[in-house]
């Protein structure tokens, strides 16, 4: 178990240095899924063959000198909503129960040719839609905090499984903050970088002109190095942008230093106050403080069509969703339904949707129709694409004035599972503060900031960057991680509480700490 | 912002084609007039000469060169098919007409 | 619908037609519209398909530049405006053998835009106003099992191949036609063929309306004679030859006066055309239902096609149709009458290609628009779908010019080659139609000609040349046809010389 809690940057290390092998680490992390998931149940789908194979073959690569990557051998786990050649990929829906995709995401492609193992898929709310994975089809993940609590969405899966050293790595999506919010409730980190700078290929679509992939991870660095192996253009991706990314390690690193001397740090005025949580706000504050201590210069700066944020994101996000959805219709893949009688191809399709979608799904393709429609179109669609851009305008202004942008991730802590399920709203609410980034495309992450003192439980630190200064985040990141850690004495996740695994895993020499 | 009618509400699952019994109906229709009330306030929010941003980033012209790469073979193109038979998806019967 | 419909001529004396043509090309681009899936026709079923065409979960589509360079060009020569930016949307709507449930398309932002096309009609020439021209992609194919026609109504269930899929489309939009009176079937008709011809020479496309890489939808309405008020429209739906569409546009002239006259209302729908029977029968109705919720497609970046691209296309254009048929006019010294009949029996391209195969224009001529012409409208199909090659018609001047045939034995050369007997050298061998000119085998038949004809001969011998026609007639008869004339002559001059 000591083993499990290292991150990435050092088992890559100890890779590198023959202290441990793919195989015994990769087989640590199955050991560790079998012990605990069946109470935290982030995974969907667990390759444990599968991934034994690919460390085998990646300590093959490493005792030959020829590692694929610095993460060659680190195991992973990828949301269910990326296509994986070979395994399952449900999107947490029935409507894809059993479906085996042909072909790889170039997220997972690159997963692969870098050498990472893929441990399996994570559990996720249906087809993304959701802040708390309660919406899966297949049950909820539980919080490794408190396992009567929700992990965030729609991510709960990946986050989790980070959270509970069941992998020291995992992919996400953020579509309105499915990688910050999980992050920030699971005492995690997570990063939607500036909108195509991920390759979409193969990431099955929410809202295509908002959804990214994106690393999860524990810390900020593990993040930087998953993010420079996935990362970059993608000719099967008409929005991925056609340039070099930043010097994303190169930075985290940098930042760990702890110096922000020059930094010019933005707080948004409307992210804050009514409706956040007192200990959230607290600890956003300590933070901000920690920040000007390392010489950071902070102002205040104001975002007026934020309030604005959250409608045309929930008219945007069904719009897209309404038709990306519709292929799922029974006739080349998936669940089919056949009702009595003589039924037609269309009475399949309506039996079929009926049953394989949830309730969120269907409120979200209703809600995305209604705002098509034409009669509608101008109202809703057409001025929630206008709020987009004063949005953007709002950022643009901002980062005149500040290098980043910083705010609490959510606004509460994680809340009690089934508390908001049938309250959409309250629901929506969650993602206030990680939407307006989704709309303008720029990159945000989201760090540990401590416990919020009523609860004991973690709360979110969103940094927020132009479009692509993704590095920027890690700077700062890397730098509040720093100087966090240093007050606590230790990472956050160290003072969660121990899930009891049925089974000690294997301990391996040289891995005790 | 009109509240949205449950006759509405089950047109718009039509469109959609998802089959909602009643208590379905009864169940979704209030909670999308209580989502669809609170993003009315969008309504006239921006002024009519603000631009529409469909895209975050603002790319044009992305193109592929016309050159041929491998397909998938038919046996994995039909892999998920519910029903497949002469190397095509079998599909129940069609209504309406021929597009 | 059991009344007898008006005939064509009354309906038109009362109403005037008005008319809308959408027609849909397909392009021969190497690869799919947004993905590199090949396009070619008649594989074997969903072996031309990856995750994209096939709207796999997670897949995203590209646009392939050769399409969109043949959109450009395509507007460019139908005098359209190249839109400076504009996007693919969404049409969303429900089918199974559209794999996403939606349709990339253009909406309201088309790659080319106001535009038009001069077709020429019995000498008058009418200017089709162009709307759009705009790219699109195709859906898959099914097939119906079950029920007795195979068609789709009454089939127990469909099997779908998606190697179409995907393929690029061009759908090009006319403006609503008018003062066309009695020939609007024919400015339908020519409208489709000038299209047809100026895409062959942009070489963007096939256009092979039998294998459907060129499909026609036929909007018409009628108003009362002298009122500029439009009629309700019918849209008929995928007439699929040049033929079908001069036909369904008169059946419809005459469908809708016979309702109009009657006192009944025209109902705005979607009507299918029948080739076996000439009819166009009712299909789903035109509705609110049919929202199609258009919004521009998040998944690709507009296009802003640069002005030095365009320009460059414009520059390469081919000749404009007007300017190549008079050049090939004077070429071939073809008087107007003679090449506007070439025109209405759709021969440019075929006396072309039967020219550049080695026949004289006038010869190519000859044979196509008089003989095969004929041919092909007794078989009710059009010239091009006789089954013979410009290649083969040269091949059969070249056995006339030979003197290997005559005319006479030319056209049951043509009946040879049109029933599948193979080339027309094999026809002329199996059929034993060459021309006798062996001298032995001649002067035999001239003898027995000038045997039985004594006083004919004895003219001949004293110089009346001329009679020596009825001696030949003698020799052809007795070699059913198949004489060298010319050699017979000189045979009789010879033998009865003075």
């Amino acid at each position: 178990m000591t083993l499990l809690k290292k991150s990435a940057a050092e088992f890559a290390a100890m890779l590198a240095a023959g202290d441990v092998t793919s195989v015994e680490l990769t087989q640590a992390c199955l050991d560790r899924i079998a012990a605990v998931d069946g109470a935290v149940h982030s995974f969907l789908y667990v390759d444990a063959e599968g991934a034994l194979a690919q460390a085998a073959a990646s300590d093959a690569r490493r005792a030959a000198g020829t590692p694929a990557s610095e993460l060659d051998g680190v195991p992973i786990a990828v949301k269910d909503v990326l296509a994986t050649q070979g395994l399952p990929t449900t999107c947490g829906s029935k409507i894809l129960e059993g479906w085996i995709p042909p072909y790889d995401a170039t997220v997972v492609a690159r997963l692969k040719a870098a050498g990472l193992p893929i441990l399996g898929k994570t559990n996720m709310d249906e087809f993304a839609m959701g802040s708390s994975t309660e919406h899966s089809a297949y049950g909820p993940t539980h919080n490794p905090w408190d396992l009567d609590r929700i992990p965030g969405g729609s991510g709960g899966g990946s986050a989790a499984a980070v959270a509970a050293f069941e992998a020291p790595l995992a992919i996400g999506t953020d579509t309105g903050g499915s990688i910050r919010q999980p992050g920030a409730v699971t005492g995690t980190v997570g990063l939607k970088p500036t909108y195509g700078g991920i390759s979409r290929y193969g990431l099955v679509a929410m809202a295509n002109s908002l959804d990214q992939v994106g690393p999860v991870t524990r810390t900020v660095l593990d993040s930087a190095l998953l993010h420079e192996v996935i990362g970059g253009h993608d000719p099967l991706d008409s929005t991925s942008i056609d340039q070099p990314l930043p010097a994303l390690v190169a930075a985290a690193r940098d930042g760990a230093s702890g110096d922000l001397s020059g930094l010019r740090v933005g707080v948004i005025a409307e992210l804050r106050g009514e409706g956040y949580q007192a200990g959230v706000q607290q600890r956003f504050d300590e933070a901000v403080a920690l920040l000007v201590g390392a010489g950071a210069e902070v102002v205040e700066v104001s975002c007026p069509s934020f309030a604005h944020a959250l409608a045309a994101y929930y008219l945007i996000m069904p719009s897209e969703a309404s038709s990306n959805l519709a292929r799922f219709d029974a006739m080349r893949y998936g669940l089919r339904v056949v009702p009595d009688g003589d039924p037609s191809a269309e009475d399949v399709m309506r039996a079929t949707r009926d049953a394989g979608f949830g309730d969120e799904v269907k409120r979200r393709i209703i809600l995305g129709t209604y705002a098509l429609s034409s009669g509608y179109y101008d109202a809703y669609y057409g001025q929630a694409q206008k709020v987009r851009t004063l949005i953007s305008q709002d950022f643009a202004a901002a980062f005149d004035l500040a290098d980043v942008l910083v705010s609490p991730t959510a606004p509460t802590t994680a809340f009690r599972i089934g508390e908001k399920l049938d309250d959409p709203l309250a629901m929506y609410l969650n993602d206030v503060a990680t939407i307006p980034a989704n709309l303008a495309g720029i990159p945000g992450i989201s760090i540990p900031a401590g416990l919020a003192p009523e609860d004991g439980l973690p709360v979110g630190f969103q940094v927020l960057a132009p479009a692509l200064a993704d590095d920027r985040l890690y700077r700062v990141g890397a730098a509040l991680e720093a100087l966090l850690e240093k007050q606590w004495g230790a990472p956050l996740l160290s003072q969660a509480p121990e899930l009891t695994p049925a089974v000690e895993p294997v301990e391996t020499s040289g891995g005790a700490a | 912002m009109p509240e949205i009618s449950r006759d509405e509400v089950r047109h718009l699952a039509d469109l959609a084609r998802i089959e909602l019994d009643d208590a379905e109906l009864d169940h979704l229709a209030p909670q999308l007039s209580v989502i669809l009330e609170s993003i009315a306030s969008i309504a006239g929010v921006a002024a009519a000469d603000i631009p529409p941003t469909s895209h975050a980033l603002p790319l044009t012209n992305v193109y592929r060169d016309d050159v041929v790469v491998p397909c998938l073979t038919a046996e994995q193109a039909l892999s998920g098919a519910p029903a497949s038979e002469q190397q095509r998806f079998s599909v129940p019967r069609i209504l309406g007409d021929e597009q | 619908m059991t009344t007898t419909l008006m005939s064509y001529d009354d309906a038109i004396a009362a109403f005037d037609p008005a008319m809308g043509l959408e027609v849909h090309v397909e392009l021969n681009t190497a690869t799919k519209m947004f993905c590199g899936c090949p396009t070619e026709f008649g594989a074997e079923p969903n072996t031309q398909t990856c995750p994209t065409c096939l709207g796999l979960p997670g897949s995203l589509p590209v646009v392939n530049r050769k399409a969109v360079e043949s959109a450009i060009r395509i507007g460019l020569a139908l005098n359209c405006e190249i839109a400076a930016w504009c996007r693919f949307a969404r049409k969303n709507y429900f089918y199974p053998d559209m794999p996403k449930n939606f349709q990339t398309s253009q909406y309201d932002e088309p790659i080319a835009f106001d535009g038009f096309l001069d077709v020429e009609v019995e000498g008058e020439t009418f200017r089709v106003e162009i709307e759009r021209a705009h790219m699109e992609e195709d859906t898959g194919k099914s097939l119906h099992v079950g029920g007795s026609t195979g068609r789709i109504q009454g089939a127990d269930y469909s099997l779908v191949d998606y190697n179409r899929a995907g393929i690029p489309l061009i759908e090009i939009v006319t403006r609503p036609i008018t003062g066309m009176g009695a020939k609007a079937p024919a400015v339908a008709r020519a409208y489709v063929a000038t299209l047809r011809d100026l895409l062959l020479g942009l070489g963007v496309s096939d256009v092979r309306m039998e294998q459907g890489s060129m499909r026609c939808d036929v909007n018409l309405s009628l108003a009362p004679s002298g009122s500029d008020k439009l009629g309700t429209r019918t849209e008929t739906k995928n007439v699929n030859s040049l033929r079908s569409v001069e036909r369904a546009a008169r059946y419809e002239v005459s469908r809708q006066a016979t309702l109009l006259s009657a006192g009944e209302s025209i109902l705005q729908e979607t009507r299918h055309w029948h080739e076996d029977t000439g009819v166009t029968t009712s299909g789903r109705e035109k509705s609110d239902a049919d929202d199609y919720r258009y919004f521009p497609e998040p998944d690709l970046v507009p296009m802003a096609p640069p002005t030095e691209w365009v320009e460059e296309l414009r520059a390469a254009l081919p000749e404009p149709l007007r300017v190549q048929r008079a050049r090939l006019q004077a070429v071939w010294g073809f008087t107007d009458l003679e090449m506007r009949d070439v025109v209405a029996s759709d021969a440019v391209g075929l006396i072309e290609q039967t020219v550049t195969a080695g026949s004289s224009a006038q010869a190519a001529r000859k044979w196509w628009v008089s003989e095969l012409t004929r041919r092909a409208n007794e078989d009710g199909i059009e010239l091009a779908e006789l089954p013979i090659t410009p290649q083969q018609v040269a091949r059969i001047q070249a056995l006339v010019d030979e003197g290997s045939i005559n005319d006479k034995l030319a056209r049951q050369v043509f009946d040879g080659v049109l029933a599948g007997e193979g080339e027309p050298d094999g026809v002329v061998a199996a059929r034993g139609l060459a021309v006798v000119s062996d001298d032995a085998a001649l002067g035999e038949a001239v003898d027995r000609a000038i045997a039985a004809n004594p006083d004919v001969a004895e003219k001949i011998r004293d110089g009346k040349v001329a009679a020596a026609g009825a001696l030949i007639g003698a020799v052809m008869a007795q070699m059913r046809g198949q004489a060298d004339a010319g050699r017979v002559r000189e045979l009789i001059l010879e033998k009865l010389a003075p």
